[in-house]
């Protein structure tokens, strides 16, 4: 092998290797809304469509026990909100405000289980989820 | 010049000494004192840290990770289930790094890092009207008043009670 052939080999894998990996925020908050649409025909639900106005409603009310979403998130998703018990500050729900948001499957499917158990006393229904999410998308 | 004066310079050139080499040795103290930063752990940084501040390890000794780590369906009221393979990490950090079960243990059999002796010992001084400001709320809310709190810093400079 030439001298050269391997200079530009060896310069390569190191340009290569300096690249940083992206962080793994593949997924948008529209590819969100269509798992739930999967997961409602899965189910053999039909839809009409993902509502912004039931969502809001949804998110702003309590749901037989303390807490509503807005409890912690606030009924602005923009601003930033603060944990009910311990004060922490929650950085802000809607994608316009905080474009980290809804981007990793994993973290969503997490957060809508617990939250969905504190504040229903269930796991939310698809239905329920695509509602919140087209609120949060609706703001801007 | 003559020997008086260079026996004076001569003290003040010990005292000096002496007086820095003093202060040098309070301050490591003091530092050491309030500091209980572990290496930290991503895991356990993102999944404790985002209701609450990440709690040292050394807060509480292993044996009370581990009771608080198998019971996250109900974790102080709330649903903080992780998944089982970044719950079993956090475990292990968390029992490596532990503190000691003299000093951290509740003597009343509880989970709470606040009831633990230390922390009665450590905030017998705090007068109750501090803990109900609504900027502190929680006796959990560590960064209300200690503002180094999220890098494990402790120490009493860097304390300011909120108004």
């Amino acid at each position: 092998m030439h001298t050269e052939t391997l200079a530009r080999l060896i310069f390569g894998l190191a340009t290569t290797m300096a690249i940083p990996c992206p962080p793994a925020l593949a997924a948008t908050p529209a590819d969100q809304q269509m798992r739930f649409d999967a997961e409602l025909r899965a189910g053999g639900i039909p839809s009409d469509g993902f509502s912004a106005q039931r969502g809001e409603a949804f998110f702003n009310s309590t749901h037989g026990r303390e807490w509503s979403c807005s409890s912690c998130h606030t009924s602005n998703p923009l601003a930033a909100g603060k944990h009910a018990t311990t004060g922490k500050p929650i950085a802000p729900l809607a994608p316009a405000a905080n474009p980290e948001r809804f981007r990793d499957s994993g973290v969503v499917d997490k957060w809508f289980r617990r939250n969905c158990n504190d504040v229903l006393g269930r796991p939310c229904t698809a239905n329920e989820k695509g509602d919140v999410l087209q609120y949060l998308m609706s703001l801007k | 010049m003559d020997n008086a004066v260079k026996r004076r310079l001569f003290d003040v050139t010990v005292w000096t000494i002496g007086l820095l080499a003093g202060m040098a040795l309070i301050a490591h103290e003091a530092m050491a004192e309030g500091m209980i930063a572990s290496p930290t752990n991503e895991r356990w940084k993102a999944e404790c840290g985002s209701c609450h501040v990440a709690y040292p390890p050394a807060l509480l000794p292993a044996s009370t990770w581990r009771r608080l780590m198998s019971q996250l369906d109900r974790h102080f009221g709330v649903d903080a289930t992780v998944d089982p393979m970044a719950g079993a990490e956090m475990v292990r950090y968390l029992e490596r790094y532990a503190g000691t079960e003299r000093r951290t243990t509740a003597s009343t059999g509880s989970l709470r890092v606040t009831e633990t002796r230390w922390f009665s010992h450590k905030h017998g001084e705090v007068p109750a009207s501090i803990w109900r400001l609504p900027a502190v709320k929680s006796a959990s809310n560590c960064a209300a008043c200690h503002t180094g709190a999220e890098q494990g810093d402790f120490r009493h400079h860097n304390i300011r009670i909120p108004r």
